[in-house]
């Protein structure tokens, strides 16, 4: 038999139990969000928030096979990407409430959220602020002779910051086991990446920094998993750094004090029927990895994962007063 | 044979003389002996030695995989040493002057000194950033600024402004043994001062100023080269009977309250000498942090600030000499201060 496989890749590649939890997380992504959005409206969360609802397949298929030991950077619209490298959504929400439970204590919230135990070094609340410090873990690895890579999360707006361009160029200098991920949700904030960005995409920055830069469509697991794994292979070999960017879209408003005004009705409803979540479900199904049944079960057990989450954080404590400035510096 | 060549071997090493950029540089290679995480990274650091020669040539000791010249990118350079610092790692982070952190202060100010709170206590960043800094070069406005106080206002972050090259080395040493990030303000002017520097490693504790005259009738506070302007006029004084006391800083943040405020309680009197613009700077702090204790009762005069004009460093050689504290200005302050002139 040398029939081609002709499946997309992550069906071809990755063991179907792998398959499934990921469109678990990616339900788990979506509820969550979902989850977080209600208790804002209820005032149950207070703050602001950035929504990652759409944007699914570019954060689960980007960590599909990283390890708890590589390490990622995050951007303000991080949700996702926590999720996506094992977090706990209970955690999660109890930061969120800004409990003591929470991964950060209370002290960080939606914005700062981490988990470095799963080797998620943060979210960020600067755009391009975790572009530099991604090539800095990147060092360690190199230096420390670990087989870790990290991967650097960042939105199209970060692609005009000068961090990405130093960060970018000392990542192919020093040839260190990076991936750059841009998630091009087609608007830093209200302003478009045409309006804003010389290039047409912008994967085409990487020739600038003489590494390889590809475009996907970043709805499509399968087209992710596969961009990601050649880059992260790539880094792992010790052949320095790639750029991938994923064409993306936000659902929801940059954050609560959008009134999108800068994008059309019709537009938002023409991306929502490239549901990454419906795609990457139905693609499990039509290659028999999953039956329609599996799929509600996996998606009811997400929802039941996230009511969880919120009951947790609910009856969790809240910080001490007295403990304002607990954190700012090494305990004794 | 003189008194110097009778000492017993031991002392006479103890006695060891180096300069303070000769003392940083022991420190580094002391630390990167014993610790294969420290690196160095900066511009011009390696073959070049660093604008002000201080790495000179430990990139031919450690190579250039632990002594790495960065391009030109110091937002990028200062945020690759603390994501570095956040994974394992231990950067010495050289500024080629204090002046081009300015490019770098979102990685310090809301990177670095923020993470470890942002993240409730899960994370550390171990980074040291050494920042050469301070006016009397003729390097005018854009290479001379003493900005230490900015960073002073920033919770997370240690300042430190060691004036003597025994303090420079310790002080180094110190914040490379501590787990939060360390900016270190090196004077340019005191790059050549030699003194004497003990042996091996020992570390000067961070966040305790020094007595380093005992004096009656008047404090002064001061660090990094004022220290020394401080200590010239205190001599000249002492002749007309004024007796000083000069408090070496060392540490911005933290500040040491009790030496000062202790002084202050037995000379009744106070002044800061600093080289930052005086408006919002160290002498504020100082000046406000005694006006709020129990010290307020025993001072005889106001208190008295020297800083900066209220200007960019200027380029031409007078009008930068009198621009900043100088022995004689200083001298003619205390002088006025203690016989209540001001």
């Amino acid at each position: 038999m040398t029939q081609p496989d002709n499946r997309p890749f992550a069906i071809r590649t990755y063991a179907p139990d792998q398959l499934r939890e990921a469109l678990k997380r990616m339900y788990l992504i979506r509820r969550f969000e979902e989850g977080a959005e209600d208790c804002y409206t209820r005032g149950l969360i207070h703050g602001t928030m950035h929504l990652s609802i759409g944007q699914e397949a570019s954060a689960m298929a980007t960590c599909l096979e990283l390890t708890d030991d590589d390490k990622i950077t995050s951007t303000h619209r991080g949700h996702g990407h926590c999720i996506a490298k094992g977090a706990d959504v209970g955690r999660m929400f109890a930061e969120f409430f800004g409990k003591e439970t929470g991964y950060c204590h209370g002290r960080g919230g939606s914005m700062h959220i981490a988990d470095v135990k799963t080797g998620n070094l943060g979210a960020n609340g600067i755009v391009g602020g975790g572009l530099p410090i991604a090539v800095g873990s990147a060092l360690s690895a190199k230096r420390l002779c670990k087989s870790d890579v990290t991967v650097c999360f960042f939105g199209d707006g970060a692609n005009n910051e000068g961090a990405f361009h130093e960060a970018l160029n000392m990542a192919a200098v020093w040839k260190l086991p990076v991936v750059f991920v841009c998630e091009n949700n087609g608007y830093g904030m209200s302003t478009s990446t045409a309006r804003s960005t010389a290039v047409k995409h912008i994967s085409e920055r990487a020739a600038s920094y003489s590494m390889p830069g590809v475009t996907v469509d970043g709805n499509d697991f399968s087209a992710v998993a596969e961009a990601v794994h050649i880059a992260v292979a790539r880094a792992r070999a010790g052949d320095g750094p790639s750029l991938v960017e994923n064409l993306t879209y936000r659902w929801r408003g940059h954050s609560k004090s959008d009134r999108n005004r800068y994008r059309t009705k019709e537009e938002i409803e023409e991306w929502m029927t490239r549901d990454p979540i419906a795609r990457f479900r139905a693609e499990l199904i039509a290659h028999g990895l999953l039956d329609d049944a599996g799929a509600n079960a996996i998606e009811a057990a997400a929802i039941a994962d996230m009511e969880a989450g919120i009951e947790f954080a609910k009856v969790s404590p809240s910080p001490k007063l007295s403990e304002v400035t607990r954190y700012v510096y090494a305990e004794n | 044979m003189n008194a110097m060549t009778q000492e017993p071997a031991s002392q006479t090493q103890d006695l060891r003389i180096l300069s303070y950029a000769e003392a940083i540089r022991e420190a580094m290679a002391i630390a990167m002996e014993a610790d294969p995480t420290v690196i160095l990274m900066g511009e011009d650091i390696g073959v070049y030695g660093g604008a002000f020669q201080v790495t000179l040539d430990l990139v031919d000791r450690f190579g250039t995989d632990r002594v790495m010249d960065t391009p030109i990118s110091e937002l990028g350079g200062a945020g690759v040493a603390v994501g570095a610092a956040l994974t394992g790692l231990k950067p010495i982070f050289e500024f080629q002057f204090s002046d081009f952190a300015m490019l770098a202060m979102e990685q310090i100010v809301n990177q670095a000194a923020k993470l470890r709170y942002m993240l409730g206590g899960e994370a550390s960043v171990p980074v040291v950033f050494r920042l050469p800094s301070g006016s009397g070069t003729g390097a005018a406005a854009q290479h001379s600024q003493s900005i230490e106080a900015w960073f002073g206002h920033v919770p997370g972050l240690k300042v430190l402004q060691p004036s003597t090259p025994e303090d420079a080395k310790g002080m180094l040493l110190a914040a490379l043994a501590d787990p939060d990030p360390v900016m270190i303000f090196e004077h340019k002017l005191l790059y050549k001062m030699k003194g004497h520097v003990p042996e091996g490693s020992y570390l000067t504790p961070i966040g305790k100023a020094l007595v380093r005259r005992v004096g009656t009738d008047v404090t002064i506070v001061a660090g990094s080269i004022m220290l020394h302007r401080a200590l010239e006029a205190a001599e000249k004084l002492s002749s007309e009977g004024i007796n000083v006391e000069v408090i070496d800083l060392r540490s911005i943040r933290p500040i040491d309250h009790e030496t000062i405020l202790t002084s202050v309680r037995k000379t009744g009197r106070l002044m800061v000498v600093y080289e930052g613009v005086k408006a919002f700077g160290v002498g504020a702090e100082i000046s406000a942090m005694v006006a709020e204790s129990d010290a307020f009762d025993f001072l005889d005069a106001p208190i008295l600030r020297l800083g900066a004009a209220d200007a960019p460093v200027p380029y031409n050689p007078d009008l930068e000499r009198a621009s900043v504290p100088q022995v004689d200005t200083i001298e003619a302050a205390a002088r006025r201060l203690t016989r209540r002139e001001v």
